[in-house]
């Protein structure tokens, strides 16, 4: 039951991103900011944690989910370390996820080379 | 020399015929499938590795780990690129699309060099997600403090 609700809270919010993408002239680059962004401030209403605790990963795979861990972040870390929080709460949250983003990307594009175009 | 109406309609006409728009519910429908199976995955590594006594938070941080692992040695073998084209934002919007744009443009600057090509053009579509997602939670933090 889990995965079919992953599956159709995921397909739906990715749906979101594809009337956007087809009705109004946002670039994809623009609309993937738009999604971060809103997810943080989707967590920091409270809005969020309940679709996250109903959806798994439904919620927190697509991008507004990488906008749900920065903002928990920083929202815990305001809880027990205060105003420094603000600051470190973030990256805490997401390092695991920046740092293979990083260190795989890195990776990947040394490995590999431009695909030829057909 | 005027335009006329009819000549309008006939153009337009032919506009459509040569670039035909992609209909909207297809085009949803390919996002929903492939953006959900997308979920689906990282769900399945989400249940395993809370399998082996995870928290939640460790396995949430393991699940992007692996998804981003996929995306980045996906889009390195090319293959990505053409889940794109047939899933649009169903490919974009999962973080696997995050580790896709990393990849994708480190590798088109990859010529340029290793540090203003590739170490600078990595971040590209990862930079602006990072700066508006940190800019984001820190105003979501700092209101979470007074607000408390």
């Amino acid at each position: 039951m889990e995965f079919v609700r992953a599956f159709i809270v995921g397909g739906l919010i990715c749906v979101v991103g594809q009337i956007l993408l087809q009705r109004t002239k946002l670039t994809p680059a623009r609309i993937v900011v738009i999604f971060v962004a809103a997810g943080a401030i989707l967590t920091g209403l409270g809005l969020y944690q309940p679709l996250v605790d109903f959806a798994g990963a439904g919620a927190t795979v697509p991008l507004t989910g990488f906008g749900y861990t920065l903002a928990k972040g920083a929202m815990e870390e305001v809880q027990s370390s205060g105003i420094l929080g603000v600051f470190t709460g973030p990256f805490k949250a997401a390092a695991g996820g920046v740092g293979a983003a990083i260190l795989f990307g890195y990776l990947a594009s040394v490995l590999f080379n431009p695909q030829s175009k057909k | 020399m005027d335009i006329t109406m009819e000549q309008k309609k006939q153009y337009q006409k032919r506009v459509e015929q040569v670039c035909p728009q992609t209909n909207l519910l297809t085009g949803c429908l390919k996002a929903f499938v492939v953006g959900g199976l997308i979920c689906v995955l990282g769900q399945m590594i989400n249940t395993w590795i809370m399998n082996f006594g995870a928290d939640r938070q460790l396995a949430a941080t393991w699940t992007s780990i692996s998804l981003i692992f996929l995306g980045s040695f996906l889009t390195g073998a090319g293959w990505y690129d053409n889940l794109g084209k047939f899933a649009g934002a169903g490919s974009i919007i999962p973080i696997t699309g995050f580790a896709n744009g990393i990849v994708s443009s480190a590798i088109e600057f990859k010529k340029e060099g290793f540090i203003l090509g590739l170490g600078a053009k990595m971040f590209t579509i990862a930079g602006p997600v990072l700066v508006y997602g940190v800019l984001a939670s820190a105003i979501v933090g700092l209101i979470s403090y007074f607000v408390g």
